[in-house]
């Protein structure tokens, strides 16, 4: 697949803001920080969830749980898939009960890798809740799922990719719209 | 982490495996670890999968280890035992499992006492073959999750001494451990009495000799095999006790190792033969994290078989 690169949406410091207003409503939200646990979905949501709970970390002063899951196992078109994927751990090495769960990711698109997330993390355990965070939404919601943290929404025809890119994982941070061409 | 995609069917032995699909294997197994520790130990990666455990030779750890990982992936199991299946009245290997074929399953992990068995299967099965030891041939993932062990322990294999001792010439788990850990760049030693090495090892990768302290020095493992106690009738040496006195490891034995040595036995143990129990319950001792591990390998390699379209 070949993508034509349409707009720039978020640069470096967008992406920088956004994360720290979504850090300040957890914070707001949830108000006892020690409740709360951040869950990065991977692989870009390790690194956005990470960078959230270095900032909520920063402004509480509290060392805040943090997680990274592999919703591979948990596709529901896994046995529709020629390339096999490769599976990645998950670490959550914490407790899930009696916590906030805050689950990242980059873009929220059908919703059915939260929706593995959610099968995923309740095998761990029943959390006090489940929320989500995400730096994109684009909408075309397949399943009933809304995030409680949203970075930017940004309407997208099914065309179009929404490419995130992040500096531990692509080398940069910015949001990109592409079409496929 | 490597780029290779799982491409086989089967899983018959680590000869005929590339380093890298080998490394695939173990880095996946890394992945499922975890999942046996977590409160839900399962999760939904192979579900509506049926998983046919075709034991012809008796077998504990292997098949509990099979089941398990195929059930943590929400496969459904079966198990076939040879005493109690139609193999006793006379129908063929190859008739039973078509048979079982017909009944739409997804894979068989055969152990069978005839060197080859699980090739023959392979060819004639759409269903994947996993080879859970035939003969004195391979038993690929004994071999994996001794390296999986070792790897965890050492975290790495290339450039590490590994000395096999024991009954080299009847092993499959010696066999599938000098493929797997050669091809990984690991120096292997094989240890036994000249009765009991093969005639041909020369044409393996591995250094041979008879004296278990050139064996012990310099090892950074030690895999110690089971002595087939039902093959001394064949009188491969004079007596169990002359076997324990050569080739058995006790602490004294072990005086000059290396401090971080690892001392490994695919099971079951014959306590105070091969392995004195000192040395067993010792600290030197992964056995049983040898166990443990097997779950996680097997779970690799029935997700790497089954978990994708056919």
């Amino acid at each position: 697949m070949t993508l034509k690169e349409k707009a720039k949406i978020m640069d470096k410091e967008a992406i920088t803001k956004a994360l720290t207003r979504i850090a300040c409503e957890i914070i707001e939200h949830n108000k006892i920080v020690e409740d709360v646990a951040i869950v990065g979905i991977r692989n870009r949501g390790e690194h956005l969830g990470r960078r959230i709970a270095e900032i909520v970390e920063a402004k509480q002063g509290k060392p805040v749980a943090f997680g990274v899951l592999d919703i591979t196992l948990y596709r529901d078109d896994l046995t529709d898939v020629a390339e096999q994927p490769i599976v990645r751990q998950t670490h959550v090495d914490f407790d899930v009960t009696e916590k906030h769960i805050v689950l990242v990711d980059d873009v929220l698109y059908t919703g059915r890798t939260i929706r593995c997330a959610l099968d995923e993390i309740i095998d761990f355990g029943r959390p006090k809740s489940i929320q989500l965070a995400v730096l994109i939404d684009r909408g075309h919601r397949e399943l009933p799922i809304r995030p409680d943290y949203v970075g930017k929404n940004i309407p997208t025809s099914d065309k179009e990719v929404v490419e995130v890119k992040l500096e531990e994982f692509d080398g940069k941070d910015e949001v990109v719209l592409a079409e496929k061409a | 982490m490597t780029s290779t995609k799982w491409q086989r069917k089967d899983l018959l032995g680590l000869e005929e495996l590339s380093a890298e699909e080998i490394e695939l294997i173990l880095n996946t197994a890394t992945s499922f670890k975890e999942i046996s520790e977590r409160p839900i130990k399962k999760v939904p990666a192979l579900r509506g999968k049926t998983v046919v455990m075709f034991f012809v030779e008796p077998s504990t750890r292997t098949r509990t280890s099979f089941e398990l990982a195929a059930k943590r992936l929400s496969a459904d199991t079966l198990s076939i035992a040879a005493s109690t299946s139609s193999l006793q009245k006379g129908e063929t290997l190859k008739d039973t499992v078509k048979n079982i074929e017909a009944m739409k399953i997804d894979a068989v992990v055969i152990r069978h006492s005839s060197s080859g068995a699980p090739y023959t299967l392979a060819k004639i099965l759409a269903p994947s073959v996993i080879n859970a030891g035939d003969g004195s041939h391979e038993h690929p993932t004994q071999g994996l999750l001794d390296m999986f062990t070792i790897k965890e322990r050492k975290h790495r294999i290339k450039g590490l001494n590994v000395s096999i001792v024991g009954d080299i010439m009847h092993s499959r788990v010696a066999r599938s451990n000098i493929w797997g850990l050669t091809k990984l760049g690991a120096n292997v030693t094989v240890c036994a009495p000249a009765t009991l090495i093969p005639a041909g090892i020369e044409k393996l990768p591995v250094r041979v000799t008879t004296d278990l302290k050139e064996a012990i020095k310099d090892a950074d493992v030690l895999n110690v095999l089971r002595i087939q106690l039902e093959r001394q009738k064949d009188k491969f040496f004079p007596s169990i006790r002359e076997y324990m006195m050569k080739f058995g490891v006790s602490l004294e034995t072990l005086k000059d190792a290396k401090k971080d040595l690892l001392i490994m036995h695919p099971g079951p143990i014959n306590r105070g033969v091969e392995l004195t129990p000192e040395v067993a319950d010792g600290p030197y001792s992964v056995i049983l994290d040898q166990v443990t591990n097997g779950i996680a390998v097997r779970m690799a390699v029935l997700f790497l078989l089954l978990g994708k379209k056919k």
